[in-house]
């Protein structure tokens, strides 16, 4: 960390010049065969991976309408040009949406259109070569998926959906990466993220149990595997010992404690985190998120709830009802589905976020608050990608980001926003999704941080904002480890339920 | 020469419709197994009938995105409908009453689409940017549209065709009777460019027309907690467990 240093802070609005090869390198650590193989990846790069690269692409776009459409729909008319924090914290143009789409567009063209097979050059086709998988390599991660681009293209291309087919593909011939692949062993080998195993788990929340009681004088319970439990909480792991995430877990429990809900952690599904997103694999996508299912028919609950985590809340709210059946409106003779629907209470959405769980009961006034205990921050909302343009809150789309502000403003008194070009959906990404927030990556991001870095500088300035509310585990691990760099305090990121911890009014009920 | 460019007409547009409908059929039938319309997105059917409308009539996303690109393209797609419906005239007869009413503004709107192009080209030409992402056909295709305009605007105000000839042509040609082309210069590079256009249309970027109707991230409703979506082959992956 030492030896990177924050670039300099630019006027608003930033459209930055090129800066061709600012960015050019090896990527992250590739993974090694045993990390590859523990997914059913080939070890090595295989020889033929040309070929195989070429069939794999040929079988995601039979599968994928989205990227079917998208390697044909850009007209390059450069409206995402300038959208990418990637690229206006780097300037490379390779970090140009359109330009790291056409990194891959380039073989479409070459090997699935008649322009490109029979006129390359006239129409930016170009041949796979050992060089090309090398600069998809290093450039697919540089991308967070976070879907900015998608919301000003004229025709909604996303490039996360290419960033992941790349993965994929890059995978698929031995080119994984190290950071997410190992991770995702770990899922599948102990239950979360973090190979935190079930005694280690339960003696953390035995320790959390203490230091709360000694806060609070209360009996304030981290349960794990209580069958019966009404409610099913499946969290970041980091949320179990990370700074600042283990204060928004703390607000957790005190909700739960407050409205006397009757909750549980799984020790099997301990992980709320599905890095087969990142790596674009759906079989990876859809085994981790299985595990929450088992967990449910297991434990039997009625509700599952979802702590704070932007990615982790798109794969819940978006894709577990696809993926697992963790849902409603299945069909009568969609067995898989129904098996779990009929268990699970529909008067609650399901799932439900914990922003969503802990609105829903202060709109119903069983909470009670103390403001002023929040009264040293001046507050302001870091709306989470994934969260702010992969899912929904509540009932009325916005709801993800009316939620949390509404929360905030229950909880404290002071709260401001940032730049409107760069919250609710046009926010930026922290700079650490998508797979990315290694620290063999930590050139790109500090550099991705920059655009946030320098709006946020910004609010400081003017409104003297001295907490960043985050609803994402990697936001706030992203933002604690680089803020420093940027001269800010690392403690200035923190959770929502960091903020109701701190006011919630706790009785003896 | 009649007879040549008959034959160009019907090829260009064979390839052109059968064309278009295949890739429309490939788009149709490949499934999106998972939800990811981007948010905020309406969560009814009617919504996102709303929203596609919005994006195709008004260009919303683009318009959000950057302001001189949303007005460059914006006059010169709004120009080019115009333009496509004036033109009608040259196919039916009786001319019906709505085409012969938009003929004024027809003709204008050639004027418009030509500033919209040009706007567009300077803008490829000048912006460091989108210089960079522009492909040698990027150019070719404002370059070709550049001069079918400029044709038609010349046989309009400059060097008058014979309109007359032509549509007697084309009313041949929609019956299968191959008539005479007036022998015009320019009347023959219009039509040659504009068959080009269309035979080239399902082979190129021009997809994007068809395609943003299937963008995932803009046709899905945003309801995935109240109705199970699932693709067929990725409920395979259930009955094989």
């Amino acid at each position: 960390m030492a030896d990177i240093t924050a670039p300099a802070y630019r006027t608003i609005p930033i459209i930055p010049a090129l800066k061709p090869g600012a960015m050019e390198g090896k990527g992250p650590f590739i993974a090694n065969d045993k990390h590859q193989e523990a997914l059913g990846f080939p070890g090595q790069l295989v020889d033929d991976w040309h070929d195989k690269a070429i069939a794999k692409m040929g079988d995601l776009l039979g599968k994928f309408r989205s990227l079917r459409v998208y390697m044909d729909a850009c007209v390059h008319c450069g409206a995402c040009s300038d959208k990418c924090h990637y690229f206006i914290g780097t300037q490379d143009p390779k970090n140009m949406p359109v330009a790291r789409q056409d990194l891959m567009r380039s073989i479409y063209r070459r090997y699935f259109t008649l322009a490109g097979k029979f006129f390359p050059k006239l129409v930016g086709a170009r041949d796979l070569t050992r060089e090309v998988l090398d600069e998809w390599y290093n450039y697919y991660h540089q991308c967070s998926e976070c879907r900015r681009c998608s919301v000003f293209c004229p025709y909604g291309i996303d490039t996360a959906e290419i960033t992941m087919a790349a993965r994929e593909i890059l995978a698929s011939v031995g080119m994984g990466q190290k950071y997410s692949n190992e991770i995702i062993a770990k899922v599948h080998k102990i239950g979360n993220n973090l190979g935190l195993p079930e005694p280690a788990l339960v003696d953390t929340l035995e320790g959390l149990e203490e230091d709360v009681k000694e806060d609070t004088g209360l009996d304030i319970k981290f349960p794990v595997d209580v069958k019966g439990a009404e409610v099913l909480l499946i969290t970041p792991s980091a949320d179990f010992f990370a700074e600042p995430h283990i204060d928004g877990l703390i607000g957790y429990a005190k909700v739960f404690h407050a409205s006397g809900t009757s909750w549980t952690l799984s020790s099997m599904a301990s992980e709320g985190a599905n890095f087969g997103m990142f790596i674009g694999n759906y079989e990876q996508l859809r085994k981790i998120a299985l595990r929450i299912r088992e967990a449910a028919l297991e434990l039997g609950v009625k509700r599952i709830v979802v702590g704070e985590c932007g990615h982790a809340w798109r794969v819940a709210y978006s894709f577990w009802n696809t993926l697992s059946g963790v849902g409603d409106g299945a069909d009568e003779t969609d067995r898989f589905a129904q098996m779990l629907q009929k268990q699970l209470d529909h008067r609650y959405k399901q799932p439900t976020h914990i922003c969503e769980f802990t609105w829903d009961l202060i709109q119903r006034d069983a909470l009670k608050f103390d403001k002023s205990k929040n009264d040293q921050f001046v507050i302001t909302m870091h709306d989470s990608c994934n969260v702010a343009r992969g899912s929904r809150m509540g009932d009325l789309p916005g709801g993800q980001f009316e939620i949390p502000r509404n929360i905030i403003k229950t909880v404290a008194n002071n709260f401001v926003e940032m730049d409107a070009n760069t919250t609710r959906e046009r926010t930026f990404c922290c700079g650490g999704g998508g797979g990315l927030l290694t620290d063999d990556l930590m050139e790109l991001r500090v550099k991705g941080a920059l655009p946030r870095m320098e709006v946020l500088n910004q609010a400081v300035q003017e409104h003297g904002v001295n907490y960043m509310a985050a609803i994402c585990a990697i936001c706030k691990t992203q933002f604690s480890k680089i803020m420093p760099v940027y001269g800010f305090d690392r403690k200035m990121v923190g959770g929502v339920h960091q903020l109701v911890s701190n006011a919630i009014i706790l009785g003896d009920k | 020469m009649s007879v040549l460019f008959a034959i160009l007409f019907y090829l260009a547009t064979l390839v052109f419709v059968v064309g278009l409908l295949s890739r429309i059929s490939l788009y149709a039938r490949t499934p999106a197994p998972l939800k990811i319309p981007t948010t905020p997105a309406p969560t009814t059917k009617t919504g996102v009938v709303f929203r596609l409308t919005r994006e195709v009539v008004f260009f919303e996303s683009l318009f959000k995105a950057n302001l001189w690109t949303w007005a460059m393209g914006w006059l010169f797609h709004a120009s080019l409908l115009l333009v496509t419906l004036r033109h009608l005239r040259y196919f039916t007869d009786p001319v019906w009453g709505w085409v012969a009413f938009i003929q004024p503004f027809g003709i204008y709107a050639g004027i418009t689409m030509l500033l919209g192009l040009c706007g567009l080209w300077v803008r490829r030409l000048f912006v460091e940017r989108i210089r960079y992402i522009s492909t040698p056909s990027d150019h070719l295709w404002l370059v070709l549209l550049i001069v079918i305009a400029v044709s038609g605007l010349l046989m309009q105000f400059v060097s008058h065709t014979d309109v007359v000839g032509v549509k007697t042509y084309f009313l041949g040609l929609l019956s299968f009777d191959i008539g005479t082309l007036p022998a015009d210069g320019l009347l023959l590079l219009h039509l040659f460019l504009v068959f080009a256009l269309l035979a080239l249309f399902p082979l190129s970027k021009l997809l994007h027309a068809p395609g943003v109707f299937f963008s995932p991230t803009r046709n899905q409703t945003d309801n995935p907690r109240e109705h199970r979506h699932l693709s067929a082959w990725a409920g395979k992956l259930e009955s094989e467990k």
